[in-house]
C-alpha cells in the first residue's frame, strides 16, 4: 500500500479550522468584535477574508455585529460572526430578528466561563441552554458542537450549509480548550457539489413572496438589489414581509419556522455513537468533555467492561429519537458536564419513561473534566 | 514498533514564551509523522500570571488533550514547580531554570537543574530565547521528538531576523544536555 501523502498535514488551532471552514464555505461577510477566546476566528478571517474576495470589518459591540451580518445577509452575502458568553448575550436580540426574519447566518460561540464577564481564559459548556432560549419567544434552534479541530473545519462548512438551505441564525459552539487547542489535520479537499447556495426565485418579481407558504419549509429567497421587492421586519408578518395581527397569518409563520427543523431531522441530526451497541453504562457527552469520555470508555473497554460513549454533534435539535433507540438496553447513564445540569436535565426529560439512573459530574471551574474523573464514576456505577 | 505516549507540560509565567515553545513541540512531531495535540492555560493578562503548554505526542490513538501525569515537565518559575511537580510520572524527568527554581523535590524520576535564563542572559545577550534553550535542553535529554524536526520546526516559527538567535539559544540548550548526560 502507498504511504500515505503528508504534504497536506498541518498543525491547525480549533479557532483558525472554524475560519478556515468558513471560508471554504463560501462566507464572504463577517462582522465581529472580538472577545477570548474565540479572538483568533475574527482575527484570521480579517486576514483571509479580503484576500478571497470577502469584506471583513470590526464593529463597535456585539450588537452592531450581529445586525451587520443580518444585513450583508439580506443583501446577498454568506455571513457569520464569533464570539463568547458576554458578547453572545448581546446578540441575542439580532439572533431571535435573524429567525424570524429567515436571514441566514452563523454565530460562533466559543464557550468561556460565565455568568457575566466569568472566566475569560477557561473551557466552559454553560451555554448549552442559551443557545436554545437565549431569545425571547418560541425560536427553533440549529446548533452544532465539534470535538476537535477537524471537525471544526468540518462542522463550520456545515453551519454555514444548513443556514444557508434552512433560511435561520446557525449556531456553531466551541469552547476555550478546543478553539485554542492545536492538533495535526490533513485538510480536506473542497468539494464544491457539497456547499450549499441559496435558491432564488424563478418567479416574475411582482409574484415574488419572500416568505411563501410550501410544503417543504424550505423556500427560494432573493436578496436587496435583485429586483425583487419585499419588506422585513422583527413583526410577524405575512407572506410578502409586512406586519400583520391575523390570527391565521400568525400561525402560518411560526409554524413554518419550528416545521423547517422538526420536518427536517435526519438532515440535521448528528451523533457519534462510540460502542454503544452492548453498553449497560453510557456516558452521555459533547464538545471538549466527550474527548474524556472516550479516553475512559476506550481503558473501560479494555477490562471488558461494557460501557459506551453517546455524543450529539447537533445539541439542537436535540436527538431525542436516536437516544430513546439507542438507550433501551442501557441500565445507568454518567452524564459529565462543565455546566450545573444543562444536558443532565434535557436527557432526564428525553428519557423520562425509563428506568435509567443518571451520574452527573459537572465542574465550573474552569478545570476540565479528566478521563480519570469519568473512570471513577463507571467503578462507582459498577459496585 | 512499541507504542508510546509522552505527555509533557511546559510551565511558567505569562511571557516566558512557554506556550510558543510548545506549538513549536507539537510542530515537531508532526514533521517527525506522530499523533499530537497542544493545549494551553493561561490567565486573563497578557503578562504575569501563571501560563502552560501541554504537548502530548504518540505514535498510537488518544483522546484527552491535556496532560495529567507528565512524562516530561519543564518548570521556569518555583511556582509551576511546586504546583506540578507533584504529578511527575514515575521515571519522569523534571526540568527546572535553577535562575528562579531554588527548592526542587520529588519522589520519583530524574532532576535536571539549569540556570537558563541566566544563560541566555550571559551568553545571548537577552532572555528571550530562554524558552527554544531550555527546550532544546529537554528534547536532547528526553529524545521527546528528533533534533532535525525540532531545528525544522523552531525555523519555520520565529521571524527571519530572529532565527540566528534562536539558532544559538537551541545549541546551547543541546551542548548544555550533552555535558549534563555525561555527568549522569
Amino acid at each position: 500500500m502507498a504511504k500515505k501523502s503528508k504534504k497536506n498535514i498541518v498543525l491547525m488551532q480549533g479557532n483558525e479550522a472554524i475560519a478556515r471552514g468558513a471560508i471554504a464555505a463560501g462566507v464572504n461577510f463577517f462582522a465581529g468584535y472580538p472577545i477570548t477566546p474565540s479572538t483568533e476566528v475574527a482575527e484570521i478571517l480579517s486576514i483571509e477574508l479580503p484576500k478571497n474576495g470577502g469584506k471583513f470589518i470590526q464593529m463597535e459591540d456585539e450588537i452592531a455585529s450581529i445586525s451587520a451580518i443580518i444585513g450583508g445577509s439580506l443583501a446577498g452575502a454568506k455571513v457569520m460572526t464569533a464570539t463568547s458568553g458576554p458578547g453572545f448575550s448581546l446578540m441575542q436580540e439580532g439572533i431571535g430578528y435573524a429567525k424570524i426574519t429567515e436571514t441566514p447566518c452563523v454565530v460562533v460561540n466559543v464557550m468561556r466561563g460565565g455568568p457575566s464577564t466569568g472566566l475569560p481564559t477557561k473551557p466552559s459548556q454553560s451555554d448549552i441552554m442559551q443557545t436554545r432560549w437565549g431569545s425571547h419567544g418560541d425560536s427553533p434552534a440549529i446548533v452544532l458542537y465539534p470535538n476537535s479541530v477537524l471537525e471544526s473545519y468540518e462542522l463550520s462548512i456545515r453551519a454555514v450549509n444548513l443556514a444557508e438551505k434552512y433560511r435561520t441564525c446557525v449556531i456553531l459552539l466551541s469552547d476555550e480548550v478546543l478553539g485554542h487547542m492545536r492538533e495535526a489535520i490533513e485538510i480536506p479537499e473542497i468539494d464544491e457539489s457539497k456547499i450549499i447556495k441559496r435558491i432564488k426565485p424563478n418567479t416574475p418579481p411582482e409574484w415574488y413572496k419572500h416568505y411563501p407558504e410550501n410544503p417543504k419549509y424550505i423556500s427560494p429567497v432573493a436578496s436587496i438589489g435583485e429586483g425583487y421587492r419585499f419588506h422585513v421586519t422583527g413583526l410577524t408578518h405575512d407572506s410578502f414581509g409586512f406586519p400583520t395581527n391575523r390570527a391565521d397569518e400568525a400561525e402560518i409563520m411560526n409554524d413554518r419556522l419550528k416545521k423547517k427543523i422538526t420536518h427536517h431531522l435526519d438532515d440535521l441530526i448528528q451523533v457519534e455513537d462510540y460502542m454503544m451497541d452492548d453498553a449497560k453504562i453510557a456516558v452521555f457527552a459533547a464538545g471538549i468533555t466527550s474527548r474524556a469520555a472516550k479516553e475512559a470508555v476506550r481503558n473501560s473497554r479494555a477490562k471488558r467492561h461494557k460501557v459506551g460513549m453517546f455524543r450529539p454533534l447537533t445539541i439542537w435539535p436535540f436527538p431525542e429519537q436516536m437516544i430513546r433507540d439507542k438507550f433501551k438496553d442501557v441500565k445507568a447513564v454518567i452524564v459529565p458536564e462543565l455546566a450545573e445540569g444543562q444536558l443532565l436535565g434535557e436527557l432526564k426529560r428525553v428519557l423520562r419513561k425509563t428506568n435509567i439512573k443518571f451520574y452527573p459530574i459537572q465542574k465550573t471551574n474552569g478545570e476540565l473534566i479528566t478521563p480519570d474523573d469519568i473512570s471513577e464514576a463507571i467503578k462507582e456505577v459498577r459496585k | 514498533m512499541d507504542k508510546f505516549k509522552h505527555e509533557i507540560r511546559l510551565s511558567g509565567s505569562g511571557g516566558q514564551g512557554l506556550i510558543t515553545a510548545g506549538i513549536i513541540l507539537a510542530k515537531a512531531a508532526v514533521i517527525d509523522g506522530v499523533n499530537v495535540t497542544q493545549t494551553q492555560s493561561y490567565g486573563p493578562e497578557s503578562r504575569g500570571g501563571a501560563s502552560r503548554a501541554d504537548v502530548i505526542i504518540s505514535n498510537d490513538e488518544f483522546d484527552f488533550p491535556e496532560a495529567t501525569k507528565f512524562n516530561a515537565l519543564l518548570s521556569l518559575t518555583q511556582e509551576a514547580c511546586d504546583k506540578y511537580s507533584p504529578n511527575l510520572r514515575p521515571g519522569g524527568t523534571l526540568i527546572v531554570d535553577s535562575t528562579f527554581v531554588k527548592n526542587v523535590s520529588i519522589m520519583e524520576g530524574t532532576i535536571y537543574e539549569q540556570p537558563f535564563t541566566q544563560i541566555a542572559s550571559e551568553k545571548l545577550g537577552t532572555t528571550l530565547p530562554t524558552n527554544i534553550l531550555s527546550l532544546a535542553f529537554m528534547v536532547k535529554i528526553t529524545n521527546i521528538v528528533s533534533i532535525a524536526a525540532l531545528k525544522e520546526a523552531v525555523i519555520a516559527s520565529v521571524k527571519p531576523a530572529y532565527a540566528d538567535l534562536n539558532r544559538k539559544a537551541m545549541k546551547l540548550g543541546f551542548d548544555l544536555a550533552d555535558k549534563n548526560k555525561a555527568e549522569v
